[in-house]
């Protein structure tokens, strides 16, 4: 029974969670089941991928209504790789929680995160499997109401303003992406993404349809954080707790950019969105600013999850970079920097936490010395920290590897030399903390009360993400090979769309 | 004589790696006892010589050594091959790694020095990864070992710990990492999107069906990428790194990390662009007047330097650059004179360094102007001094005269007059700026007095110092006599040879 | 001019969209903030709703007589829209409250410059 509704489980498992925990109130226990679920859903996720890696493309008719009439489930490579990362990195993210949030969530409201938590990887994971466009929208706000509550935890008050920013902008991108996909509607009376895809082939050059995919994109943009539609971003990774900083981090903007590829590859044909309207160009200038503007907003930063923060945007950059080349070879480094930043972000996020756990502070003076007085995690971000820079043997190397080879395979020497000259910002702001914290020596306050490394729980969640690091940029046969085939499958998409719907027809 | 006999031979490129891994290991596990731990430096060095002294056995048998590690990318994988570059440069850092860990000892204890254990650790760390640069099979095993290479000897060019050893390290990783981010990586890339492979091939991997241009850039890309070669402009993070203390300075910064860059060069000139290849490069030329002037503006650098380890600095940049020019020049003489000064310079420049050290050490003078009749004090370094120096200037009876000798021959060959009277001048420049250091040493008195010689005003550094600086300088003379094992060595590097080939244009000529 | 007629329905969507983003853009209290993503977001209920109509078509229940039915299938949609949407209220009002209970001010200038300060 459990095979037969496999697609659903990682959405329902968590969904279902999500109220329990509430009832189950504040105990150790209530930590335990939600991370417990969480490694379930991941336990299936994985299940999932393998799935899709050996028998292709699974379809689940929720309800028992067949598509296109009904919603359907579909999980492809693509999105069941993403799906991977997104609940292996909630299972970590909640492991950390248990301490972490111990500093910075009042008691009372330590259900609601995980309830909050849960919600959200509930809507991310429907985000990813949906193969229905109206049923994204729902998912998306699931996730992003869940994610607003989740930001405004935090006992710093700014996070709440930063919650309400995030909560303005993040309702104009869903609206937007409902006014997009209404039109699609409109136009085709489906809403059945592949059924879509069909569709629109009838009206390639329509306005309506046109005017739809625009409205689509800027709403996902908006979501994904594309500059220079970030502004919520940074404000609200900085005030949120860290366990929250370090899931949304690595996750949510991930989903976002997967939808953006889905839209673009599976609902509107590739040579329509690339090759008519340009997209591809608009989005280059777009991702190189974002790379360039970004990082260098990260280096005057002094607070360093702002820092993180202006970096996850630059990243940003560098997988819509890779999607805009139009080839197999940039989408799979899209997909795999996807998932390498996951791991990178999300150490980098949960070495900041421990830093405040134990500091208080996560300004980028509160850092001095702490090479000494916390080893273990300064040598979690040392090495995490490498990998956002690109440093060979890690997953950061990975990413830029494909990415410059994407590149210069359709002879974009420039865009080649300017994503390497791009990681050069990232040594600069990686190598302030870096170097505060190993080379200078502590403040007066903190010399004083002798600051001890974190709980193991913080640790172990931590160091998994760093050793994920370092195997997945030595090992790189999952992830070349999830990606390679996701990329080569969404290529080819087009026609097997058109050719599955006369069947049906 | 053959230790290793036993041992598969392609075993033993992993054991090279492995096993100054395993001793940064077993430093840090003995940490507390410093006798034990240096004690195992100096077992690892030894152990690490004979292997690399097995595997150069191998070498002439003409045995092909081959592993591959693991697969990185569909196609491309971490990869070591024993060709003889390789085996020259592993056999003389792994020689002088046993001599610097001597001297280490004596110098690290005789400075009191903080931190001893990470030291030792990185130090091991840094031969691990260089062993590895050494034997790498392909263009991106030799990137990411570079890369290694470059944060390993991190830690030790920041060991004091002070503003001023902040800043040094600073400017050395800013450098290295933003040359090799920006350019090698980008070359690297570039190489393998116009080939599809990166494997060091005989005889290079381009041919004439790429586009001169972009190979002409790629070139440009490789030099200044490999900014431990110190090329200018990017050459000043090698004076920066002279922060560190003096043993690093000796074994990285005058053989270990700028011979990996300028091996990077080489091997980059013969394996991947062949030498015939190169010679049809409209920037080779550029390339190689740039490597000319680096040599004369960083002796004449060297010159105004009163801080006896930063004139040592300039001196290696420039002595890096007749590397350089020797691999630039396309010719079969040329690239084997560059072989050659590898290991000539190495001997030659370690010994400066040791007395640089031994200097500090014993009587705290780090500035040439203070240097006046030190002779006296500390005789036996002031000769080995003597004797680097002449190395370096290459002139006879040590070691240096030979590979200066293959250089001039070898821009002859290809006839670069402008070359050739490069390399006179900046001789002339070493004299100018070496020589006088010793002269004044032994031939002036600081304060005029005229008192007779006797043993008992020597103030020699440590014993272990001594020794190691005696070492490297006994070397320089031995090249000198025999350095046919070398020769032929080289003579094994495919189209690589000291032999004159007959029908070059000056035969005509003459 | 038919143009403008025959789509008013487009037009009113419109007209609504506009003045509820200029609001949120433009609106320095967090309550009409949110008022204004409300009208904005109406709008887009709207468009749905009105798309949902075929000239000629009744309610879409069998009864004898009808051939023709209006599309339920928007309506159906635009609920769960609502409820979304009421949710997002819901939020942001919750998150005004708390904001007024930390700085003592919904005004956004003031409440930045409170920020500033510290």
């Amino acid at each position: 029974m459990l095979e037969q509704h496999l697609a659903a489980l990682p959405i329902l498992i968590p969904l279902l969670a999500a109220p329990i925990t509430f009832i189950l109130g504040r105990s150790w226990f209530t930590w335990l089941f939600a991370t417990s679920t969480s490694a379930l859903a991941c336990f299936f996720s994985w299940h999932l991928l393998a799935a899709a890696l050996s028998d292709g493309v699974l379809s689940y008719a929720l309800g028992g209504w067949p598509p296109p009439w009904g919603i359907e489930l579909r999980v492809d490579t693509a999105n069941a790789f993403v799906l991977l990362a997104v609940s292996t990195l909630s299972t970590l993210v909640l492991v950390y929680a248990k301490d972490s949030i111990e500093k910075e969530i009042e008691a009372s409201k330590h259900s609601l995160f995980y309830t909050a938590h849960l919600l959200c990887l509930a809507g991310l994971s429907g985000m990813l499997l949906t193969g229905d466009a109206f049923n994204l929208f729902v998912f998306l706000e699931v996730s992003s109401l869940a994610t607003y509550t989740l930001v405004s935890l935090a006992s710093d008050r700014r996070c709440l303003t930063a919650a309400f920013r995030y909560l303005v902008m993040g309702t104009i991108g869903a609206t937007f992406i409902l006014i997009g996909v209404g039109m699609l509607y409109m136009m085709t009376g489906t809403l059945n993404m592949l059924d879509l895809a069909s569709r629109i082939d009838v009206y390639e050059s329509s306005r309506t349809i046109n005017t739809g995919m625009a409205f689509i994109i800027v709403g996902v943009s908006i979501k994904l954080a594309l500059f220079p539609l970030h502004m919520w971003l940074p404000p609200a990774y900085t005030y949120a707790p860290s366990a929250v900083s370090a899931f949304l981090a690595s996750t949510a903007t991930k989903v976002a950019v997967y939808v953006m590829i889905r839209f673009i590859f599976t609902v509107f044909e590739v040579e329509h969105v690339f090759e008519e309207m340009r997209m591809d160009l608009i989005l280059m200038v777009l991702a190189i600013v974002a790379i360039f503007k970004s990082s260098y907003t990260a280096i005057v930063q002094s607070n360093v999850k702002t820092v993180l923060a202006y970096s996850s945007v630059a990243q940003i950059g560098y997988m819509i970079l890779g999607l805009s080349l139009v080839s197999v070879t940039g989408l799979m480094a899209s997909f795999i920097h996807i998932f390498n930043h996951a791991l990178m972000k999300g150490a980098l996020f949960m070495a900041v936490g421990a830093v405040f756990y134990r500091v208080g502070s996560v300004d980028i003076k509160a850092f001095r010395g702490l090479g000494k007085q916390m080893p273990l995690t300064m040598a979690a971000f040392t090495i995490a920290g490498l990998s956002i820079i690109g440093v060979p043997l890690t997953v950061g190397f990975i990413s830029k590897w494909y990415l410059v080879t994407a590149a210069l395979e359709q002879n974009h020497w420039v865009i080649a030399a300017l994503v390497l000259a791009g990681s050069l910002l990232a040594v600069v702001y990686i190598g302030r903390v870096i170097e505060a914290a190993y080379f200078q020596e502590p403040t007066e306050s903190q010399a004083h009360n002798k600051i001890k490394e974190v709980p193991w729980l913080m640790l172990t969640p931590m160091w998994v993400l760093v050793l994920a690091n370092i195997y997945f940029g030595v090992d790189t046969s999952l992830t070349t090979e999830a990606a390679n085939a996701a990329s080569e499958w969404l290529f080819q998409n087009t026609e097997m769309a058109t050719t599955r719907q006369e069947v049906i027809k | 004589m053959n230790l290793w006999q036993n041992v598969e031979p392609s075993q033993l490129i992993t054991l090279s790696i492995l096993v100054p891994l395993i001793g940064a290991l077993l430093v840090i596990l003995t940490g507390k006892i410093p006798n034990l731990r240096e004690a195992i430096t100096l077992v690892t060095a030894t152990i690490l010589f004979s292997i690399v002294l097995a595997i150069t056995d191998f070498t002439f048998q003409g045995e092909d050594m081959h592993i591959q590690v693991i697969e990185l990318f569909p196609g491309l994988d971490i990869s070591f091959e024993v060709e003889p570059l390789g085996v020259l440069f592993a056999l003389v850092a792994s020689f002088l790694w046993i001599i610097t860990s001597i001297y280490a000892i004596g110098y690290m204890r005789g400075h009191n020095e903080q931190n001893q254990t990470r030291f030792f650790c990185c130090f091991a760390l840094a031969i691990s990864s260089v062993m590895a640069i050494c034997f790498s099979g392909n263009l991106l095993t030799l990137f990411i070992f570079y890369e290694v290479l470059t944060f390993s000897t991190y830690p030790l060019v920041t060991h004091a710990g002070n503003d001023a050893a902040k800043k040094g390290g600073r400017i050395y990783l800013g450098i290295l990492l933003s040359t090799s981010i920006a350019f090698l990586l980008l070359a690297v890339l570039g190489t393998y999107s116009l080939t599809g492979t990166l494997d060091f091939r005989a005889g290079g991997i381009f041919d004439d069906s790429h586009n001169k241009v972009i190979l002409g850039g790629l070139l440009v890309l490789f030099c200044y990428g490999i900014g431990k070669a110190a090329i200018m402009p990017f050459h000043r993070w090698l004076p920066a790194a002279m922060v560190a203390p003096t043993p690093v300075s000796a074994l990285l910064h005058a053989v270990a990390v700028v011979k990996a860059g300028v091996f990077s060069i080489l091997k980059i000139v013969i394996y991947i662009f062949g030498l015939e290849e190169l010679k049809t490069l409209a920037t080779t030329d550029i390339m190689l007047y740039i490597g000319a002037a680096t040599i004369l503006l960083s002796s004449c650098i060297a010159m105004t330097k009163d801080n006896l380890k930063a004139r040592l600095a300039y001196s290696t940049v420039s002595q890096l650059s007749y590397i350089v020019v020797g691999a630039l020049l396309a010719s079969s003489v040329a690239s084997a004179g560059a072989a050659l000064h590898i290991a000539t310079h190495a001997v030659g420049k370690i010994t400066l360094f040791f007395c640089a050290g031994a200097i500090m050490v014993a009587s705290h003078k780090k500035n040439i102007s203070e240097m006046v009749g030190l002779g006296r004090k500390m005789p036996i370094t002031m000769v080995a001094f003597a004797i680097g120096a002449i190395s370096i200037i290459g002139l006879p009876p040590m070691a240096g005269t030979w590979s200066k000798w293959y250089l001039t021959i070898g821009a002859l060959e290809a006839d670069k007059l402008f070359i050739v009277a490069t390399l006179m001048v900046s001789s002339l420049l070493n004299i100018a700026y070496l020589l006088p250091i010793p002269i004044k040493a032994f031939f002036n008195t600081s304060s005029g007095e005229q008192k007779p010689w006797s043993w008992a005003d020597t103030k020699e550094a440590p014993l272990p110092m001594l020794i190691a600086l005696s070492v490297t300088s006994l070397a320089c003379f031995v090249l000198f006599f025999y350095p046919q094992p070398l020769i032929d060595l080289i003579n094994l590097i495919p189209g690589v040879s000291t032999e004159v080939e007959m029908t070059n244009n000056l035969n005509g000529d003459g | 001019m038919n143009f403008i007629l025959d789509h008013y329905n487009y037009w009113i969507t419109i007209i609504l969209m506009m003045a509820g983003f200029y609001i949120v853009i433009s609106a320095n209290n967090l309550v009409k903030k949110i008022v204004g993503l409300n009208v904005f977001q109406v709008s887009v209920f709207l468009l749905y709703i009105t798309m949902g109509k075929v000239s000629g078509g009744t309610a879409p229940i069998v009864v004898d007589g009808a051939t023709q039915y209006s599309n339920p299938l928007p309506h159906v949609l635009i609920l769960t829209a609502i409820v979304v949407g009421v949710a997002t209220t819901a939020v942001g009002l919750a998150l005004i409250v708390r904001i007024k209970g930390a700085y003592g001010t919904v005004e956004e200038n003031e409440f930045k410059d409170q920020d500033d300060a510290i």
